[in-house]
């Protein structure tokens, strides 16, 4: 079974085979694709999301954005984040 | 072209968003007879439909503009042998692909076939959770079949949406119909009110549930969601004949939909053809830009500068946009009034006379669901009903009364 952290978003979060993640230059966002809909990303949610490949766990997707956008304490907004993106079925 | 239209232009397409919708009805070709299909009454007058190659110009145009999601549809989309081609062009563009199928001809080597070319998603529709209602509303024996095809979309792994269409004749099995689509293990459950355009229309008196039906209907999918979760994720298409204010239709003319009919014409929803005076242009005239843009049909209710009292000053015209076009002029006879439906229409009382007349003509049968034979969408009744065109025209006001 698969190891769930608190508010029950799996230890190492997958974007759901549901839901598409691509760039999209008319809508100048990243956005989910699901059958018959479209939801527009931010910028964050999206650099999230990316990082949702079902190895990472969340303090590592908090590390590598971190890293790859010079920023700190991003671990708050990420668990926030996810707790969402698994509300609404995008992550398992 | 001189500079200041050329910045009249720029500004045009600016205001204009792009559509998001690709929905080809590429054939209406269909091997059911559902009595609620709503595809024009008169299909069968016009067989006309695009090539591979006409198809595939079309979706790269969209994909230009950009549209993102591509559905094939019809009639049934299976009986175009170029599908699979259809799909994989679309997959490339980086649409994402929907197939919405009634399951009739959906092999196992088409299923595979799909999967290599890159469909994304799978709209199985089933018209009950009983055989014989399947079977008696699409006036065909597909109920094994279509449970076959839903085990190997299962199989193949396919996001799968199951779809069915509500009515006076199902509405009381939805716990059943909820318990097939957890069998099933698809993704999400289209519970569909029947929307009263085209045969549905026809058949409304016939179709039409009573309120009783739907606040029953509507406690057992709350108590499902509630018990369930998002194992399976149910949508409840509301019968807006009982509501007090419209859907916002399309959301909005002219705003994300564009519809393209099996014969290349351009449509801001499925049912505009049913608008008289309207030029829909065809992708074999003009090209999609110039349809979306600048076209009169698809700039006829964009925006609100056409809406009438009560839309024109009700705050929430930014919401449902009016209702439906194709419903005003069905029900108040004029396309620009405000969608029946909303209580603030002076026409609300219209739809109230519908269902109290449904209610009686019910009741006074019996509960007989055969009070008036129900009209199959067959390519026979097409043609008929296509010559009798002035006598339907008058048969959308007083009710479906042609036999």
């Amino acid at each position: 079974m698969t190891q769930q952290a608190a508010g029950g978003v799996p230890h190492r979060p997958k974007l759901s085979r549901l839901f598409k993640l691509q760039w999209e230059p008319a809508q100048d966002s990243y956005v989910l694709l699901y059958p018959e809909g479209m939801v527009k990303l931010n910028q964050s949610a999206a650099e999230i999301l990316k990082r949702c490949d079902g190895e990472r766990d969340s303090t590592a997707i908090a590390n590598d954005l971190e890293a790859s956008f010079s920023l700190t304490g991003v671990q708050g907004d990420v668990d926030n984040f996810l707790t969402v993106a698994n509300e609404r079925g995008w992550v398992g | 072209m001189t500079g200041t239209a050329e910045v009249a232009t720029v500004a045009t397409v600016a205001t204009i968003s792009p559509p998001l919708w690709l929905l080809a009805e590429l054939t209406y070709r269909c091997p059911l007879h559902c009595v609620f299909c709503y595809n024009p009454l008169n299909y069968a007058e016009n067989r006309a439909e695009l090539t591979t190659a006409q198809w595939i110009d079309v979706m790269q145009q969209a994909r230009q503009l950009g549209a993102v999601q591509l559905g094939f549809s019809g009639g049934e989309p299976l009986l175009r042998d170029d599908l699979e081609e259809l799909i994989a062009e679309g997959h490339r563009l980086g649409f994402y692909t929907n197939l919405i199928t009634s399951g009739v001809g959906l092999t196992e080597a088409r299923i595979a076939r799909m999967k290599t070319a890159g469909l994304d998603h799978i709209q199985l529709s089933f018209q009950d959770s009983t055989k014989e209602m399947n079977d008696f509303l699409s006036s065909t024996k597909t109920f094994d079949l279509k449970s076959r095809v839903a085990k190997l979309i299962r199989q193949y792994d396919y996001p799968t949406v199951l779809n069915v269409v509500l009515h006076r004749h199902n509405l009381d099995h939805v716990e059943r119909i909820i318990d097939m689509a957890l069998e099933m293990e698809v993704d999400y459950l289209e519970l569909a009110n029947t929307q009263y355009y085209g045969w549905g229309l026809l058949n409304r008196a016939q179709l039409l549930p009573t309120r009783d039906q739907v606040v029953r209907a509507e406690a057992v999918v709350n108590a499902y969601r509630e018990r369930i979760g998002n194992k399976v994720r149910i949508l409840f298409v509301v019968p807006d004949y009982f509501e007090e204010r419209p859907k916002a239709c399309m959301n909005g003319w002219g705003a994300v939909f564009l519809g393209i009919a099996a014969d290349g014409t351009a449509l801001p929803c499925h049912a505009a053809k049913s608008l008289p005076g309207i030029d829909f242009p065809n992708v074999l005239q003009h090209s999609v830009r110039d349809i979306w843009v600048d076209s009169d049909a698809f700039n006829r209710f964009r925006g609100d500068a056409w809406m009438k009292e009560p839309c024109k000053t009700c705050p929430e015209k930014t919401k449902d946009f009016g209702g439906c076009r194709c419903q005003a002029l069905a029900l108040t006879g004029d396309a620009a009034n405000a969608d029946p439906v909303c209580s603030k229409s002076p026409h609300h009382g219209q739809v109230q006379t519908i269902l109290l007349q449904s209610e009686a003509a019910r009741s006074a049968s019996g509960q007989a669901a055969g009070f008036q034979p129900m009209v199959f969408r067959t390519d026979a009744n097409s043609l008929r009903l296509g010559a009798k065109d002035a006598a339907l025209e008058k048969a959308r006001f007083a009710g479906p009364t042609l036999s």
